[in-house]
């Protein structure tokens, strides 16, 4: 008899964890999903999908935009998603798949643009209906405090001299943000993209090792990830990528230091094709709503982001743009057909 | 130093308040059932909950957040050793002789000496990371892409010890493992590889499906093949505790785990794989029951579980010096600092002592909770293992499925680990050694990623693999390994005939 209550009761201390766990971990969405109480005019029902995994950048502005959303009372309760893979694209597909859906959303940025390439992907932002742009993030140029650069013309004027000896870091894979950057600054400055010699690291993390650690001899990534070190003196920006100074930041913009090219690494959102007007006009709203609210002022100041808000037709219009300058690079690669 | 004992007391003082021991204790136990459950990792954890934080003081999240990552370090054992079924790739090497000392009947053994493993390993990274945080700091940064291919190159070294009896077929799993490995695009030049057009298949197959499906998968196939067959037996559980000669066994293989886990948990050389795997070679090669090794080795448990805790002590090391992280929990929790407005990094023990001094005090208080939790649970989990046999490969299949979907929520990960399984079962079936696949996967990459991004940065010039002390000290370290087998078959051969060396237990 008692052999054979043991294993119950085994499992029962097993259920019990489980159940536990899964408490603590479905009862505040649920919860959420419950007190989404509305007035009517809010959106029900609006789920967005995070095509990166959770803590990830596309997913951290997804989280924070929902709340915003929720708690101005814009939406009701918003399910946040993540279906992460190929660089974004698998939740493009799927994304593209979900025609006619206005009640979903993606969170995306420029990284998107890039994977659709380097990925191969049949989807294409094309196929999809854009909402509006959110945040922008300047890229900053930065060397280590012992560099021997210590201005961009400087280093750009070794670059040119040896490419292959001035090795650049990135905390992208090829194609996105960080990669992007110094291929199109090696264009304005006239040297080919191809002869760049860009090493990619896994996230602004490795890449901050690499850079300090003099391993690379400049590095290129998003300014949020270096505050603390710059603030220290560990970490030297020779530049900011944006098309204007960047208060707090004492470093000239590309331009200034006499590169004729600016870039931004800016997130946003789009929706499934095949949308109707009314439906599109509603998620248009919503987020007009939401760059409007206070609760996403203080959100924008909470993470550093910079507002960027552009509607849904200038975004679209904005992503073709973008699609096409990202496209020319890649092709030089050889990384597109 | 007396600097930071003082700030340490004060730590102390505020970690032990009733709200943030409470934190701590909700911390230790959603790690601990995170780690027990397949897929959800604790950096998936830390991303979900972060939000539900927005309202508390940054350090209660964060002593919370410090306890869900030690508590899935203690809770990734348990799977791992019952059911073969690893939920985190830390926890990889816990499967190797946990699970057969678990079939033995000896699973409350493997389970407690995991846990003390982790206690261990995880103080002496938190003492580590008390007293070296600035030294480990500076040393970071200096180690360069030519340094980690030198461990990787041991490491491959070293694989030759887990190859098993027959060198070909090790050699065999090992392309196996290699092959999977290579599947995804290529992290330098964006260039898709073995991904047959199939979008998910981009970011590579994850380690942890891979052992899944070949450790459980391929096992629950194997043992469904035969279970018509065989005798149906139950496992037996034997005495719960420890005994004197366990004890004796393991405490070495304790205290040297963290001299391994907590320098590389603290550089950026992708987490607790790569240590836990050294640590378990280590152990195989100054054990003196070599010959246990496969069977169920205590020594095999010990050390890389302890080694796994500390290179987590190692990575809040680095995160919270440099505000640098190794591995994605470290930059989930990064990414929770910055929602706090607040930047680790070089000026944060400045900046925030209170917070910094709390959160190290609180990982003390977090360990001897996962040990007073874990210790007692061990027998408890073991008897889960008195399931019969057909329910209990039944749950652990249905595990493993959860675990691989959850790895990224995508059908086509179940595809693949059974798929994976498959090959796992042919392996076994043809007495293919499952081991140097899973170390295929892991190593393969890394290497390859390394060399190319070493050479990459000198342009093409291969001295600059020997260009570095550290690199030159590990060839030296892999020159003297691979020489001493042959020094030692000149010397004694005047008088002993040639022994074989498997057999014979001690070295030296």
């Amino acid at each position: 008899m008692s052999v054979r209550e043991k294993p119950t009761r085994g499992l029962s201390a097993a259920l019990a964890v489980l159940v536990a766990a899964a408490a603590v971990l479905l009862v505040p969405p649920a919860v959420g999903a419950l007190t989404g109480g509305g007035d009517g005019t809010q959106l029900r029902g609006l789920r967005m999908l995070v095509p990166n995994s959770p803590g990830g950048g596309y997913d951290v502005t997804a989280r924070t935009a929902a709340k915003a959303m929720e708690d101005a009372g814009l939406t009701g309760s918003v399910e946040v998603f993540n279906l992460p893979g190929a660089g974004g694209t698998v939740g493009l597909g799927r994304t593209v798949n979900e025609s006619g859906n206005d009640r979903l959303v993606m969170s995306m940025g420029l990284g998107v643009v890039g994977s659709v390439y380097t990925n191969r992907s049949p989807s294409t932002l094309a196929d999809t209906t854009p909402i509006a742009r959110l945040t922008q993030e300047t890229e900053i140029v930065v060397v280590a405090k012992d560099s021997p650069y210590t201005s961009l013309g400087q280093l750009v004027d070794a670059w040119k001299a040896d490419p292959g000896g001035v090795p650049v870091g990135g905390g992208s894979s090829p194609g996105g943000p960080d990669h992007l950057a110094p291929m199109l600054m090696a264009k304005a400055a006239g040297l080919p993209p191809k002869d760049v010699n860009y090493v990619s690291y896994d996230g602004g993390g490795e890449l901050l090792a690499a850079v300090l650690g003099g391993k690379v001899a400049f590095g290129v990534s998003g300014l949020g990830e270096y505050a603390d070190q710059i603030d220290a003196g560990e970490l030297r920006v020779l530049a900011v990528t944006a098309g204007d100074p960047v208060p707090g930041v004492d470093a000239p913009t590309l331009r200034q230091a006499g590169l004729g090219v600016e870039f931004t690494n800016w997130r946003g959102v789009v929706a499934p094709p095949g949308l109707s007007d009314e439906g599109r006009a509603d998620l248009e709203a919503a987020f007009d709503a939401l760059r409007r609210s206070p609760e996403w002022a203080q959100a924008l100041e909470r993470n550093g982001w910079t507002d960027a808000y552009q509607p849904g037709p200038e975004f679209g219009a904005f992503l073709e743009s973008e699609n096409e300058r990202v496209a020319e690079v890649l092709r030089e690669l050889g990384l597109t057909s | 130093m007396l600097d930071s004992l003082t700030h340490l007391m004060g730590g102390f003082g505020a970690a032990l308040t009733p709200a943030n021991l409470l934190f701590a204790a909700i911390g230790v136990l959603l790690g601990t059932a995170i780690g027990v459950l397949p897929g959800i990792g604790p950096a998936m954890a830390v991303a979900l909950l972060l939000p539900v934080t927005y309202a508390f003081d940054p350090t209660g999240a964060f002593i919370m957040f410090a306890g869900i990552y030690f508590g899935a370090m203690f809770g990734g054992s348990t799977t791992s050793i019952l059911l073969n079924t690893p939920g985190e790739s830390a926890s990889v090497m816990a499967a190797l002789e946990g699970n057969p000392m678990a079939k033995s009947g000896r699973g409350a053994q493997a389970l407690a000496t995991a846990a003390i493993g982790h206690f261990v390993g995880g103080l002496l990274g938190v003492i580590g990371l008390v007293l070296l945080a600035p030294l480990v700091a500076s040393v970071a940064v200096d180690i360069g892409a030519p340094d980690y291919f030198a461990v990787m190159v041991l490491a491959f070294v070293a694989v030759t010890s887990v190859l098993g009896s027959s060198r070909i077929r090790g050699f065999a799993a090992l392309a196996i493992g290699l092959t999977i490995g290579l599947v995804g695009l290529d992290p330098l030049s964006g260039q898709p590889r073995l991904t047959f057009g199939v979008p998910q298949l981009a970011d590579g197959i994850d380690v942890v499906i891979v052992a899944v499906g070949l450790f459980a998968v391929g096992e629950a196939l194997w043992v469904a093949a035969h279970l018509r067959r065989g005798q149906q037996e139950v496992i037996p559980v034997g005495r719960p505790w420890l005994s004197r000669g366990d004890v004796k066994r393991a405490w070495k293989p304790w205290l040297r785990g963290p001299f391994i886990g907590f320098p590389f948990g603290s550089i950026p050389a992708g987490g607790a794989e790569i240590p836990t795997f050294l640590s378990y070679v280590t152990e195989r090669r100054l054990s003196t029951h070599r010959d246990e090794f496969g069977s169920g080795a205590i020594e095999g448990v010990a050390g890389p579980e302890s080694a796994a805790s500390a290179s987590s002590a190692g990575t809040l090391s680095t995160m919270l010096t440099l505000g640098l992280p190794t591995t994605a929990i470290a930059a989930v929790m990064l990414a929770a600092f910055q929602q706090f407005g607040i930047q680790p990094g070089p000026l944060l023990f400045q900046t925030e002592p209170d917070l910094v001094w709390t959160l190290i005090a609180s990982l003390f208080v977090g360990l001897v909770l996962l040990l007073v939790l874990n210790l007692p649970l061990a027998p408890a989990w073991a008897k889960l293992l008195r399931i019969p046999r057909p329910y209990l490969y039944a749950g652990i299949l249905f595990f493993a499925c959860i675990g691989a979907y959850a790895v990224s929520g995508q059908a086509v990960d179940l595809l693949v680990l059974l798929g994976i399984g498959a090959v796992g079962f042919v392996m076994r079936r043809y007495g293919l050694p499952v081991l140097p696949a899973i170390i295929g996967v892991i190593l393969g990459p890394d290497a390859e990623l390394q060399l190319r991004r070493a050479l990459q940065i000198a342009d093409g010039d291969v001295t600059t693999l020997v260009s570095t002390p550290v690199a030159v000290t590990v060839y030296t370290v892999i020159a003297l390994l691979l020489l001493f087998p042959l020094v030692r078959k000149v010397l004694p051969a005047r008088g002993t005939p040639p022994v074989d060396r498997d057999r014979e237990g001690t070295p030296v």
